[in-house]
């Protein structure tokens, strides 16, 4: 399987309970507002701890790879996302981007949320291309498709539809809120995942 | 302060006593709401540890000054860094040993019973998951039934009676716990019993237990009588041993009556319970003591820790074997269940030997209460 990219890998095998927590919590202090951690752990509760501890925390549990020995779980740190102003004029609903799916219409769902986000749970053929590398990467879509851009809560896809404009792509449309709220179709890499 | 361990005994003790006790539960909330140590006095307070990294000081003022304070986690290792924790706040705590893992596989040998010629009945009560294993005993030979995968226990507690281990039954294929029944006849030489008809898929050899075999334990003549009572699996087998005990596996309990769903056969087997547990069963002495393969609650044990009743009062109080109506009983039975033991397919196939999961595996699927049965 590929790897999925992460900011850390942490470490945590053979730890028992606390440890793992422990550790996590550590590194997730001095990690950015929206890195991604992938904490390896061998302790078989740590799954069910993890996502409690992230619930309670306010981070993001993004799901958990079962290697068989090795548990890789992956966690984003809380954002602070939903108080910023969101500048794109065009904006669309999750249920309008539902219908248009259904509809088989001709349009590109770009996702540019962080790939271990993407990873577990995400519209099924969205490109993905997380917002700190959209500018390297620009030359992956056409300027003319019609792009609907989602993320999880409408804001970093409203940065990201914003930087797709200004580069002269005519036909951008932010979807809000994005997958936070998605009742739509889904793929993951595995049945684990949560938005 | 020091922080002191107890052990899963001593835990024991307290809920055989109706003991006061005060548990701070440190794992996370789902585990906690799907089991837990259950005693009549004792209070709880559940907070994750992970919640309590940071220090101790919000919870302080929940905890009781005139109660015996428990901390509790899955393994151990949790426990003790909160027990530390309020030690270092002038608490006097202590942490439980193994944490709910060893809680899981505690066993107490309590004696329910005289046989006619000085021979005795054990019960062995797995407290923190609600399974009941027994050791018959006579004259240096001893029979185990229904026993659970912590073999160790059986074989020294029949050493320290100075008793050969002959024979080993299973009343039926078990869905909520690994038998040591088949372990425990390959180590000992013990003939081991499982009823054929739960037996289809086995990967191995066994002494099919029918209805009308007599086993004898000792040589003067302890007999346990298989008696055919199908409903919770379709080989489902009861045992009477001495003429005075009546071995109910998980046909009927205390409070409840077994479920017929666990082997997906709920609908086929409702009958049959009801033949066993209306029929059968009302054809034995009322004077029979119920030893069943399980409890439910602490509320059925008795002072002493056992777990027992005679026929004839459970055929007065227990709910399970007073309902007129079939259809009635058919919804019982069928609709509304509780849910299924954890793990309980995977359990099913490890006790065909289909399946061979290391011990850590084996803890963690036996994680939780028995569920074998309905009200």
């Amino acid at each position: 399987m590929k790897l999925l990219k992460t900011d850390f890998v942490l470490d945590a095998k053979g730890l028992s309970c606390p440890m793992p927590i422990v550790k996590t919590k550590k590194v997730m202090n001095e990690l950015q507002a929206g890195q991604v951690i992938e904490v390896q752990a061998t302790d078989k509760g740590s799954k069910a701890d993890l996502q409690a501890w992230a619930n309670s925390a306010g981070h993001q549990y993004l799901g958990t790879i079962d290697e068989g020995e090795v548990f890789k779980h992956y966690l984003r740190k809380s954002s602070n996302e939903g108080f910023i102003e969101r500048k794109h004029p065009r904006v669309a609903s999750n249920e309008e981007l539902e219908t248009k799916l259904e509809m088989n219409e001709k349009i590109v769902v770009l996702d540019v949320r962080e790939e271990a986000e993407y990873a577990f749970c995400h519209i099924p053929n969205a490109i993905s291309i997380p917002l700190g590398e959209l500018e390297a990467r620009l030359s992956e879509l056409n300027k003319e498709d019609k792009i609907y851009v989602v993320c999880r809560t409408g804001n970093r896809s409203d940065l990201a539809a914003q930087k797709l404009a200004e580069k002269g792509f005519v036909d951008v449309i932010n979807v809000v809120p994005g997958m936070s709220a998605w009742t739509g179709k889904t793929d993951s890499l595995n049945k684990e995942g949560r938005k | 302060m020091t922080v002191k361990a107890m052990t899963a005994k001593e835990v024991t003790r307290k809920v055989f006593h109706k003991e006061e006790l005060f548990i701070l539960d440190v794992r996370n909330e789902s585990d906690f709401l799907d089991w837990k140590i259950e005693g009549k006095n004792f209070d709880y307070l559940n907070i994750p540890y992970f919640e309590l990294l940071d220090g101790v000081d919000r919870i302080l003022e929940k905890l009781p000054s005139d109660k015996e304070i428990l901390v509790v986690c899955a393994k151990e290792g949790s426990s003790v860094m909160v027990a530390e924790m309020l030690s270092e706040k002038g608490l006097n705590v202590s942490y439980l040993k193994g944490g709910m893992k060893a809680w899981s596989e505690h066993l107490e040998p309590v004696k329910v019973g005289e046989l006619t010629d000085g021979g005795e009945i054990y019960q062995f009560v797995r407290i923190g998951k609600g399974c009941l294993s027994y050791m018959v005993i006579s004259n240096g030979e001893a029979a185990i039934i229904d026993a659970t995968r912590m073999t160790d226990i059986f074989l020294d507690f029949a050493k320290e009676k100075g008793a050969k281990i002959t024979h080993v039954f299973d009343t039926h294929l078990h869905a909520d716990h690994i038998s040591g029944g088949r372990t425990m006849a390959k180590e000992t030489g013990a003939t081991y019993w499982l009823p054929p008809k739960d037996a289809m898929e086995v990967t191995f050899e066994y002494m099919p237990l029918e209805g009308g075999n007599v086993v004898t334990i000792g040589n003067t003549a302890i007999d346990i009588h298989a008696l055919y009572s199908p409903g919770h699996t379709i080989g489902s087998t009861s045992l009477v041993v001495d003429g005075k005990f009546l071995l109910s596996g998980d046909i009927l309990f205390i409070n409840s009556i077994g479920r017929p769903d666990l082997a997906g056969k709920a609908e086929d087997w409702v009958t049959d319970l009801r033949e066993s547990l209306y029929s059968r069963y009302r054809e034995l002495s009322a004077d029979l003591v119920v030893l069943p393969a399980h409890f439910m609650i602490m509320d059925e044990l008795k002072e002493d820790g056992s777990v027992s009743e005679k026929l004839g009062t459970l055929f007065v109080n227990n709910h399970g074997l007073n309902i007129e109506d079939e259809n009635e009983f058919r919804k019982l039975v069928t609709e509304n269940l509780p849910p299924q033991p954890n793990a309980y397919q995977e359990i099913r196939k490890t006790n065909m030997g289909k399946m061979n999961p290391d011990l850590e595996k084996q803890r963690e699927m036996e994680i939780g209460p028995n569920r074998c049965a309905v009200r």
